[in-house]
């Protein structure tokens, strides 16, 4: 059968006609930023650059980054490339990370938004005689509008409701005949547990797929995921600095994210040289959008860790890959050295029978060494067992975390649903070195 | 079919074109707006190798640059000049003849051809033995376009077909181009006249100094603020320029 797509012109379109579509997009972008940006001005000015010294795609690389700092510099409206009148919407950034940023949209910025979000829906599997449930918060968070729009402008049926609220979630979903849901993967998971609580069973729900994002994830915790809400799930990707969902999405085949190269360009460096990797290598990816107009950015440091996958895709797509985000650059922990991603803890977890993928790493210095330790829920049906039970699943967590991550680890199991929930981002990481830096 | 890359244009030691990139797919109607003096009409120049250029300028695969005009013509690129430029003392008929000469063809195909222009355009039909100095503004542009299709050409460059004409001609003369771009030709168009020309084109270009400033749908450059105060008469000034310190 042939591939579901939004936008099937563009989405096949010949790699050399993204190309070209590329350059001029990112020549006219050029132009805009360094008349318009004073930011952009003054950094092509200090580097000695024009923007028509750009004659290709590669180089782009002689360009200089922007930064979430940056934009945190430039707050409020600082970035922004039109007027402030012809902006039409405002969201800001999650601030989880620290101060928030604003991210502008012109109408023609929601509109490809719009296009975009609904071409991720698409390739997800969602079609016009879906029941959408929305459950990413909405408000000032990309994430619900975003897909909002795109469901809507394919025909589909939109429940806007909203995070939080599991119970309701399931009940909705169920006297609804939802048959898509939009979360992150954490509270899809959080309401599979608690569909179970409920005595709701899958097959009493008419769910049918699952669009996750937001949050980094692994391959364990969907097969978990596809597992205990009987869906199909795919990934998807994006960030409000540079629009909001709907920058990547897989398609059925699973195998990485096509991005939206027709208003992004990708590029993968060396996060801490910032140099450019080849095809295929891992790095931070680093994203320039050609299309925005309230807010564009030249090479905005993501901060999220993946490579760029060029092959041909099964599904017709021509549109380059990304491999699901490993973690953040600024998730990324580095333990007496060895750098330690939360879903290298979540794969391992996954695996080992006992344990849900609940879990946080605190990290901590006892005298000038790091210590890290992972806190871990364990199933209801173990913690009421005998401790040595428990002590065996504590060695065994431990060593299987030391295996693949080479560092000594300490294992807290704690109790069932102790650890905090939420339908934002789940935190991973609890650092306490911070005052000794 | 068309595509330019990094194209930058000069007129003696003046760059009037800073590496432009821009494509025109098969069948579409492309226009390029901006004000006066941003570089649309040295753009459809340079491809008609009428001015020294330097980048790629690439139709169907081949790079044009450095080709003598007539060649360029023969390579089924007809440009119809802004001002028309026609012979005063020639007849329509004349030009007609003129404007299938680059294909060197039987007779009877040119007189063939010469009744669709005038099935095309049947004002010209009626006035076949007349001089051109004695027709219309809206006649004139009628001819110079049909003088230019005689060549049969795979794409045609347009420039300012609405310069100096009653709006009621313009729009005649928009609804044949759209008609010719449907029966398969492609268009390059330059316009001043943006609202007119993003209504009968499929993408566009603004241009600025000699720069590409902005490209989109007809629909994205039509619902683009800054567009509209630029060039839609909404405004003043132009569009980089126009709305420094607006925020």
């Amino acid at each position: 059968m042939k591939a579901q797509m939004w936008n099937p012109e563009v989405e096949t379109l010949p790699r050399e006609e993204i190309e070209q579509l590329q350059l001029e997009r990112l020549q006219s972008t050029l132009n805009r930023v360094y008349h318009r940006v004073p930011f952009y001005r003054q950094l092509f000015d200090e580097e000695g650059i024009v923007p028509e010294d750009i004659t290709s795609l590669s180089d782009l690389a002689n360009l200089p980054f922007t930064t979430k700092e940056d934009l945190r510099r430039n707050y409020p409206y600082g970035m922004f490339a039109v007027p402030l009148r012809d902006i039409v919407r405002l969201h800001s950034s999650t601030g989880t990370t620290g101060f928030p940023t604003v991210v502008g949209y012109t109408a023609n910025d929601l509109r490809h938004w719009s296009e975009l979000t609904a071409r991720v829906l698409v390739a997800g599997g969602v079609g016009r005689d879906d029941i959408v449930q929305i459950a990413f918060d909405y408000g000032m968070f990309t994430g619900a509008l975003g897909f909002h729009y795109g469901a809507e402008l394919i025909g589909a049926t939109v429940i806007p409701i909203s995070g939080g609220n599991p119970e309701r979630q399931i009940r909705i979903m169920k006297d609804f005949r939802t048959t898509g849901l939009l979360c992150t993967p954490s509270y899809a998971l959080f309401l599979a547990e608690k569909m179970e609580e409920m005595g709701v069973s899958p097959a009493e729900l008419s769910l049918r797929v699952g669009l996750f994002g937001a949050e980094p994830w692994s391959e364990e915790m969907r097969r978990q995921i596809e597992e205990r809400m009987g869906i199909s799930a795919t990934d998807n990707y994006g960030l409000s600095e540079v629009m909001g969902p709907g920058v990547s999405g897989e398609c059925e085949e699973k195998a990485g994210l096509h991005i939206a190269e027709d208003h992004f360009i990708p590029e993968v460096v060396d996060p801490k040289t910032g140099e450019v990797l080849p095809p295929g290598e891992q790095g931070e990816l680093v994203l320039t959008t050609i299309t925005k107009e309230a807010l564009p950015l030249i090479r905005y440091r993501t901060g999220d860790i993946t490579r760029l996958i060029y092959d041909p895709c099964p599904c017709g797509r021509t549109h380059a890959r990304m491999e699901r985000v490993s973690g953040r650059t600024d998730d990324m922990i580095i333990i007496r050295g060895v750098n330690v991603f939360p879903s290298q803890v979540e794969s391992v977890l996954m695996a080992i029978e006992g344990t849900t993928p609940h879990y946080q790493l605190v990290v901590d210095r006892s005298g000038v060494l790091d210590e890290l330790e992972v806190w871990v829920e364990v199933g209801e049906e173990i913690f009421s067992d005998e401790i040595r039970k428990l002590e065996a699943l504590e060695r065994e967590v431990r060593d299987a975390l030391e295996g693949v991550l080479g560092i000594s680890v300490r294992v807290r199991l704690v109790e069932p649903k102790t650890l905090e929930r939420t339908s934002g981002k789940a935190k991973r990481v609890i650092e306490r070195r911070r005052s000794e830096l | 079919m068309l595509r330019l890359r990094n194209l930058s244009a000069y007129y003696g030691r003046v760059r009037a074109l800073h590496r432009i990139s821009l494509h025109v797919a098969p069948g579409e109607i492309v226009c390029l707006i901006g004000a006066n003096g941003a570089g649309k009409t040295t753009t459809l120049r340079a491809i008609s190798g009428l001015v020294r250029t330097e980048g790629q300028i690439l139709y169907d695969g081949h790079d044009l640059r450095g080709l003598p005009p007539e060649k360029i013509v023969e390579m089924g690129v007809a440009h119809v000049p802004e001002g028309r430029q026609l012979f005063s003392d020639l007849t329509v008929l004349d030009h007609l003849r003129l404007g299938a000469y680059v294909r060197r063809v039987p007779r009877r195909e040119v007189e063939r051809d010469i009744e669709a222009a005038f099935a095309l355009f049947p004002a010209l039909g009626e006035r076949a033995d007349q001089p051109a100095g004695t027709l219309s503004g809206g006649e004139g542009q009628m001819l110079a376009i049909a003088k230019a299709l005689m060549a049969r050409p795979k794409l045609l460059l347009l420039d300012e077909p609405s310069l100096g004409l009653a709006p009621m001609l313009v729009r005649e003369i928009f609804r044949t181009i759209k008609k010719l771009s449907e029966e398969g030709l492609t268009v390059l168009l330059v316009e001043q006249n943006a609202m007119m020309a993003l209504e009968v084109s499929d993408r566009g270009y603004v241009l600025e100094t000699g720069r590409i400033v902005l490209e989109g749908t007809s629909e994205e450059l039509l619902g683009n603020r800054e567009v509209q105060r630029a060039y839609l008469g909404k405004g003043r000034g132009g569009f980089l320029e126009g709305v420094r310190g607006a925020i």
